[in-house]
C-alpha cells in the first residue's frame, strides 16, 4: 500500500511539473497556437516555412472531431489562435457556433477570390479539392463523365465508394440537392446506390484499390489522392493501384466538378491574434500556395500559383461554380437523405 | 440517508456510531467523488436540453429502428461470443489438466493488449477483397471479380461481432477464472462428495457461483461493444454511437447527439437495475481460510487435444494474426523506430495511464469500502452510477468533460487574476490533468467491479475479528483488506492501465499542444490514410500492453500456485486468524 500511495504521490508530482511546464509554452511569446481538423503530417510543411520566415513557433494539436466545441467550451482563456479546417460545412459551423471573429486583410482578401471566402469574413478558402471519378484504365473506355450518369444502369454493380455520411460524400450530395432539387437528388442517389458494387466503407484510396484488384470500375474520389499514391516510395503497391485508374472531371462540359475547400478562421479570443493575422496571411501567400500544390496535390485558391507538374498531368478541368454557402446550407437534408434511402447499407438488390 | 434505505437484510460491518469523524469523512469522500465522476454525464444531459429542430422524427422514421436492432444484435452476438469462450477456457485452465495448460493460462490474456480499433483494420486488411487472403483464393481458382465467388463480407454486422467478441472475450476469461480459481474447495468437494460429475459440477456449482464475476466481465464488454466507434464505422455497422457521431458532425446537431447518448444511458441504467435487482440477495463469501488443491480433471487424449484447440482458436484469433499482420506490415518502417517522436509518444502514453490507473484505484478503493463498511442501496448505487461513464461513446463523453472541466479552468484563471493580478491559463486542459480525469470517468468502471467484487469474497469476520481488537475501520482497510485484496488491486491497475492506454477519442479531444499518444500517432497516420506508417506504433502499443497484461496473468498464476502446493494463508495474512 504504501508503495501505492508513493506510485500516487509521485505521479501528482510529475503531473503539476508537467502541467507549468506545458502552460508556459503555450502561452510564451512568439507563438502562435493552431487547432487543426487537418493532419499534421499535411500541415507541416507550411508551418515550418512559416518559422522559417518569421520566427514565430506554431503549436498545433490535431483532432477530427471536436475542435471547434473545444474553443466553444475553452471560452475566453483558450488558447486557440486559428482553427484550420477541411470542408465547407465544418468552416461555416464554426461560425455559426460563435467561436470565429472577422478578418479584414487587404492581403488575404487580394489573394483568395471572393466567392471562396465568407461574406462576413469569419472564414477563408485556402485549398480547393475536386471531388472526381476515378475510372479503371482496361474497363472504362469513355473519356469523359457526369455524375448523373453514375445513375445509368450501365454501371450496375460496378462502382464503389466511401460512406455516404463522410464529409466528402455529403459535400457532392448537397450540390447535387443545390443543383437539382431535393426529389431529383433523392431518385438520383437512389439509382447510384444500386449501381454500387458494394456496402460504401473504406476510404477513398481503398476505393481505387478496389478497382486495381477488380472489384469494381469506377469510383469517386478526391483528386489529390491520386499524387500520394503515384508518388508513394514507402508503399510501392501504391503507384501500382494508382497506374490502373485514370481521372475523369465530371460534368466539364455543363455546369462543372463539385469542388469543396480546405480553409482558415480566426479564433474569437486569440490570445497571440497579431501572430495569428501573420499566420493567416502567410497561408494565403503565393509561397504557402505553392506548398500546397508541391505537397499536398491540392489547387490552390490564389490564381496565378502554379499546380504541380503531377497535379497538372491529370488535366484541367472547370469547377462548379455554385457558393459553397449554398453547399453547406444542404449537408443537413443530404445527410438526412443518406439515411432515408439506406445508402450506407449498398445495393437494395 | 443510510438508515432508512435500510440494511437489505445484510448485516453492517462498521460498528460505529454514525458520527465518528473518519466515517463522515468517508461519506463525504464517496459522494464528492462519485459526483466528480458522473459530472460530465449530467453535463452530456444538460447539453441534451433543448431543441434539436425536427431531428427525431427523422430519426424514429429513417435510421434509430435499425439502429436499435442492429445494436442489440451486436450486443448479444458479442455477449454470446464472450460468454463462451471466456467461461469455457477460464473453466478448461483452472479445472483441468492438458497439454500446454499452464503456458494457456498467460496467453488467453494477450488479445487484452489489442484496442479494438486495431483488430478490426487488421481483418479488414487481412479478409478484404484486396487482401491476400482473397487474392490467393482468386489466384488459385482462377476468379477474376467478385462476382465469381461467394465470401463472407467482412465489413459486416457478423465481422464486427467476430472481431470484437474475440477481443474482448478477456474480460470474461478474466473474472470468470479468477472466481473458478477462489471459489471454495470445499464447496467443490460436497459437491463431489454428493456425487456430482464434472458437468453437473460445473452448472450446479461452479458456474451459479462465478455468475457475479462472469455478468461484471460480460458487462464492460457489452458497454465497450456499445460505445465503440473505431470498429464499427470501420466495418460500416450503424449502431447507436455511430448515429450519435452522425447526428454531431453531419447534421451539426450536438444537441441532437446528446439526447441519443442520454437515451442510450438510460438504457445501460435499466440493465445494471435489472442485473443487480437478479442477484440481489445472493452473496458468497468465502467462509473457511483453507485454500487447499482444487479438484481437477485430467484430460486424456483426444479430450486433451480438444481442450487445446478451445484455449488456441481465441489466441490466435484476437492475438496472433493481427500482430503479424502489424508486425508485417511494420516491418518495413524498422527506421521509424529510432523517431523521437514515437519514443516521446510512448513516454506520454506511459505517464498518463500510470497516473490514471492509481487515481482509479484510489477512488474505487474508497467508493468500495464505504459500501462495505455501510451496505445499502445507497452505497451500491452510487457504485454503479460512477461506472457509467465506461458505456458513453469515448468523443461525447470527452466534449461532455470538456464543458465542465473548462469552465473550472476559467474559473481558476479569473481567480487567480483577481488574487494575484495574472491569469493561469487552462491549467487542467494544458496539462493533461483533464486526460487524466477522462481516463478515470472512462475506466472507473473497470477498477471498482474488480475490488468491489474483491471485498465481496472475504468474509466479514476478518473485518469483526479485526474491529474488536481494536483497529479503526482506516487501519482495517490497510492491515487486513489490503494485504488479503493484493492480487485483486493489482490485477485493476494492470488493468485500467491497458485499457487508458489504449484511449483513443478522449484523447485526442483533450489534449495539449504538441503532445503525442502512441494511440493519437497511430490514429494519425491512419487518418491521412497511411496505414503503413500506423502499423509500428500500434504494435508497439500491443507491446507495451502485452507487459501488464503478462504480470495480470503472473500474479494470479503465482497465487494459483500458492494454492497448488497446499500453502495455507499467503505470508502477508498471518495476521488474520484463520478459523
Amino acid at each position: 500500500m504504501k508503495s501505492l500511495l508513493k506510485g500516487i504521490g509521485l505521479a501528482a508530482a510529475g503531473c503539476a511539473l508537467g502541467t507549468s511546464a506545458m502552460v508556459a509554452s503555450a502561452q510564451a511569446e512568439g507563438e502562435v497556437n493552431v487547432y487543426s481538423y487537418r493532419q499534421p503530417e499535411l500541415i507541416q510543411p507550411l508551418m515550418e516555412a512559416f518559422t522559417e520566415k518569421t520566427g514565430v513557433k506554431a503549436n498545433v494539436v490535431f483532432a477530427k472531431k471536436g475542435l471547434a466545441e473545444r474553443i466553444q467550451a475553452e471560452g475566453k482563456n483558450s488558447p486557440a489562435d486559428v482553427l484550420l479546417s477541411v470542408d465547407i460545412g465544418r468552416l461555416q459551423g464554426a461560425k455559426d457556433l460563435g467561436i470565429t471573429q472577422p478578418v479584414i486583410s487587404d492581403v488575404i482578401n487580394n489573394n483568395i477570390p471572393v466567392n471562396l471566402r465568407d461574406a462576413d469574413n469569419h472564414w477563408f478558402g485556402l485549398t480547393t479539392r475536386a471531388r472526381v471519378i476515378y475510372a479503371s484504365k482496361d474497363r472504362v473506355t469513355q473519356d469523359s463523365i457526369t455524375y448523373e450518369e453514375l445513375a445509368d444502369p450501365k454501371w450496375r454493380g460496378r462502382i464503389c465508394t466511401r460512406s455516404g455520411q463522410h464529409d466528402y460524400s455529403i459535400g457532392l450530395f448537397a450540390s447535387m440537392i443545390a443543383n437539382k432539387g431535393e426529389a431529383e437528388a433523392q431518385k438520383w442517389l437512389e439509382a447510384v446506390r444500386d449501381n454500387l458494387a458494394r456496402k460504401p466503407t473504406g476510404n477513398d484510396r481503398a476505393q481505387v484499390k478496389s478497382i486495381f484488384a477488380g472489384e469494381c470500375d469506377i469510383s469517386l474520389g478526391n483528386t489529390y489522392y491520386m499524387g500520394k499514391m503515384q508518388t508513394n516510395t514507402k508503399d510501392p503497391e501504391q503507384k501500382d493501384w494508382a497506374a490502373s485508374v485514370r481521372i475523369l472531371f465530371p460534368n466539364t462540359e455543363d455546369r462543372g466538378t463539385h469542388v469543396n475547400i480546405t480553409g482558415m478562421v480566426l479564433a474569437k479570443n486569440a490570445p497571440n491574434k497579431d501572430n495569428a493575422l501573420t499566420l493567416m496571411e502567410f497561408l494565403a501567400s503565393d509561397e504557402a500556395q505553392a506548398i500546397y500544390a508541391a505537397k499536398n496535390f491540392e489547387y490552390p485558391v490564389k490564381p496565378g500559383v502554379q499546380t504541380s507538374d503531377l497535379v497538372a498531368s491529370w488535366g484541367s478541368f472547370k469547377a462548379d461554380s455554385i457558393s459553397l454557402s449554398d453547399i453547406a446550407a444542404n449537408r443537413t437534408k443530404a445527410s438526412e437523405m443518406v439515411d432515408l434511402i439506406g445508402f450506407d447499407n449498398g445495393p437494395s438488390s | 440517508m443510510t438508515s432508512r434505505h435500510g440494511h437489505s437484510g445484510s448485516p453492517r460491518y462498521g460498528t460505529a456510531s454514525p458520527s465518528s469523524r473518519g466515517e463522515r469523512l468517508l461519506a463525504f469522500g464517496t459522494y464528492f467523488l462519485t459526483g466528480l465522476v458522473i459530472m460530465p454525464v449530467f453535463a452530456i444531459v444538460i447539453m441534451a436540453i433543448g431543441s434539436s429542430g425536427n431531428l427525431w422524427p427523422h430519426l424514429i422514421s429513417t435510421i434509430l429502428p435499425r439502429a436499435i436492432a442492429t445494436t442489440f444484435q451486436l450486443m448479444v452476438g458479442v455477449g454470446l461470443i464472450v460468454f463462451v469462450v471466456g467461461v469455457s477456457t477460464a473453466w478448461l485452465v483452472t479445472m483441468c489438466r492438458f497439454p500446454g495448460r499452464r503456458w494457456f493460462d498467460l496467453a488467453l490474456l494477450l488479445p487484452f493488449a489489442v484496442p479494438t480499433y486495431i483488430i478490426a483494420f487488421s481483418y479488414v486488411e487481412l479478409l478484404d477483397y484486396t487482401g491476400p487472403f482473397q487474392s490467393l483464393i482468386r489466384d488459385v481458382f482462377g476468379f477474376k471479380t467478385s462476382r465469381d465467388y461467394w465470401f463472407p463480407e467482412i465489413r459486416s454486422l457478423g465481422g464486427a461481432m467476430f472481431v470484437m467478441g474475440f477481443v474482448l472475450y478477456p474480460y470474461v476469461y478474466l473474472s470468470a477464472r479468477a472466481s473458478f480459481l477462489i471459489q471454495s474447495a470445499c464447496a467443490l468437494d460436497v459437491s463431489r462428495t454428493l456425487g456430482a460429475g464434472p458437468f453437473r459440477l460445473f452448472w450446479k456449482v461452479a458456474l451459479p457461483l462465478a455468475r457475479p464475476a462472469i455478468v461484471v466481465g460480460v458487462t464492460l464488454a457489452l458497454m465497450e461493444c456499445l460505445n465503440d466507434i473505431g470498429a464499427v464505422s470501420f466495418f460500416g455497422v450503424q449502431t447507436l454511437t455511430f448515429s450519435v457521431y452522425d447526428t454531431w458532425l453531419n447534421r451539426s446537431n450536438l444537441t441532437g447527439a446528446a439526447q441519443i447518448a442520454t437515451i442510450m444511458l438510460v438504457f445501460v441504467l435499466v440493465l445494471m437495475f435489472i442485473e443487480y435487482y437478479g442477484r440481489r440477495k445472493q452473496r458468497f463469501h468465502q467462509s473457511t481460510g483453507t485454500y487447499r488443491a482444487l479438484p481437477s480433471y485430467e484430460l486424456k487424449g483426444m479430450r486433451g487435444w480438444a481442450a487445446v484447440v478451445v484455449c488456441a482458436l481465441p489466441i490466435v484469433l484476437g492475438f496472433v494474426l493481427p500482430a503479424l499482420l502489424l508486425l508485417s506490415r511494420a516491418s518495413r518502417r524498422v527506421e521509424d523506430l529510432f523517431e523521437p517522436a514515437l519514443w516521446a509518444a510512448a513516454g506520454n502514453t506511459l505517464w498518463l495511464a500510470g497516473v490514471a490507473a492509481a487515481v482509479s484505484i484510489a477512488i474505487s478503493l474508497t467508493l468500495a469500502y464505504r459500501r462495505r463498511l455501510f451496505p445499502s442501496n445507497v452505497t451500491t448505487f452510487l457504485g454503479r452510477v460512477a461506472s457509467i461513464g465506461y458505456a458513453v461513446p469515448g468523443t461525447i463523453l470527452a466534449v461532455g468533460i470538456l464543458f465542465p472541466v473548462a469552465a473550472l479552468d476559467n474559473l481558476i484563471s479569473e481567480s487567480a487574476k483577481a488574487l494575484f493580478g495574472f491569469g493561469t491559463g487552462l491549467l487542467l486542459i494544458g496539462s493533461g490533468t483533464a486526460l487524466i480525469y477522462a481516463y478515470v470517468v472512462r475506466f472507473l468502471a473497470m477498477s471498482y467491479g474488480q475490488i468491489d467484487g474483491g471485498f465481496g469474497k472475504i468474509t466479514p469476520h476478518y473485518d469483526m475479528a479485526s474491529r474488536s481488537l481494536g483497529h479503526s475501520a482506516w487501519g482495517t482497510l490497510g492491515r487486513v483488506h489490503m494485504p488479503l485484496m493484493k492480487p485483486v488491486i493489482l490485477s485493476a491497475t494492470l488493468l485500467s492501465f491497458v485499457e487508458c492506454m489504449k484511449e483513443l477519442p478522449a484523447t485526442l479531444l483533450l489534449r495539449p499542444f504538441n503532445f503525442e499518444t502512441l494511440a493519437t500517432t497511430v490514429y494519425n497516420a491512419a487518418s491521412r490514410e497511411a496505414f503503413e506508417d500506423a502499423a509500428l506504433p500500434a504494435l508497439c502499443i500491443v507491446l507495451v500492453g502485452i507487459i501488464p497484461v503478462i504480470m495480470l496473468a503472473k500474479t494470479s498464476a503465482d497465487t494459483f500456485r500458492e494454492k497448488r502446493g497446499n500453502k495455507r494463508i499467503p505470508k502477508t495474512t498471518r495476521m488474520v486468524p484463520a478459523e
